[in-house]
């Protein structure tokens, strides 16, 4: 075996990892016949399976940003924003497709929090793929039972008088928080605005930097 | 659109059916207010079997903290808001 080994490091200094030897699970097998059958019928190609997982792929929260910064620029914006989150997504362009969005505000007396408990419902299509820690049993979990101790693990130090709002997307909506905009940053442009938007300020265990 | 009759004050029906549903258990026999109506969306204890899901009202309810979790909440008044079907809530 060529990849036998007994150190726990590769030589880069990175963990090995196992090889899935192990056999396909009912569900892979499931899918794997769909999708062949779906392609022998003419219904697909692997080509635009391929091209449907790139677009996933190309999503990124960098959207989300693009959003934010516009919302914090254009009042009008906000307003539709804070009304209907999938249109104005969609009316800057980006294709959210089926996605139910619903924008949360955070302002000096709101702190919002994004969790989905059941399992890991996320504006995906807006911000992409959701970090590995926000699938975890200790997020979903902690972020409802305790989401002050766990803001302050993400480095979060809230205001004495603000409250917090934890959103629980347990079914048919999915969560962005629009972060306040930090002081001091009327110079900067849009573009500049949205380099200052993080992924985690959008699930709220973030806040937004507050210089370029 | 959503059906407008449901009360503002609900309370989380102690239901434990068999199969798939998206009620958080920690949620049941909890009071919250109504923060809006959402519409209507297919039954997701249907759909989950492969079958189309019944129309249901779905609602955006706010539970403040101390209801959840009683005396162990951090801060009593800071919220929880969950989507919960109009079949699991009863007015009061």
């Amino acid at each position: 075996m060529p990849h036998d080994h007994h150190d726990p490091l590769s030589p880069s200094g990175h963990p090995y990892r196992q090889d899935n030897d192990e056999p396909l699970s009912y569900w892979q097998m499931m899918e794997i016949a769909v999708r062949e059958l779906m392609i022998e019928k003419g219904h697909l190609t692997a080509n635009e399976i391929a091209t449907q997982i790139d677009a996933m792929d190309a999503r990124s929260p960098a959207d989300g940003a693009a959003v934010v910064a516009r919302a914090w620029v254009d009042p009008a914006f906000k307003a539709r924003l804070l009304d209907n989150a999938g249109a104005a997504s969609t009316e800057m362009g980006f294709d959210i497709g089926p996605l139910n969005l619903i924008a949360v505000e955070n302002t000096d007396k709101i702190h919002n929090l994004i969790v989905c408990t059941l399992c890991s419902c996320y504006p995906r299509n807006l911000l992409g793929l959701p970090p590995d820690w926000y699938k975890t049993r200790a997020y979903r979990s902690r972020a409802v039972s305790e989401p002050r101790a766990v803001l302050r693990e993400f480095g979060v130090e809230l205001a004495e008088y603000v409250t917090v709002r934890v959103h629980d997307s347990t079914a048919d909506m999915r969560y962005i928080v629009l972060p306040a905009r930090p002081a001091g940053t009327e110079d900067l442009t849009e573009a500049e605005l949205a380099q200052l938007v993080t992924r985690d300020s959008m699930i709220g265990t973030g806040v937004p930097r507050r210089t370029l | 659109m959503a059906t407008p009759i449901m009360a503002d004050r609900v309370r989380v029906k102690t239901l434990v059916p068999p199969g798939h549903i998206r009620t958080p258990w920690y949620l049941r026999g909890k009071i919250g207010v109504i923060e809006r109506p959402l519409g209507e969306f297919g039954n997701p204890e249907q759909q989950a079997y492969g079958r189309i899901g019944d129309r249901k009202p779905l609602y955006r309810v706010r539970f403040t903290m101390a209801e959840v979790w009683g005396t162990r909440a951090e801060r009593p008044e800071d919220t929880l808001d969950a989507e919960i079907y109009g079949h699991w809530l009863e007015e009061i």
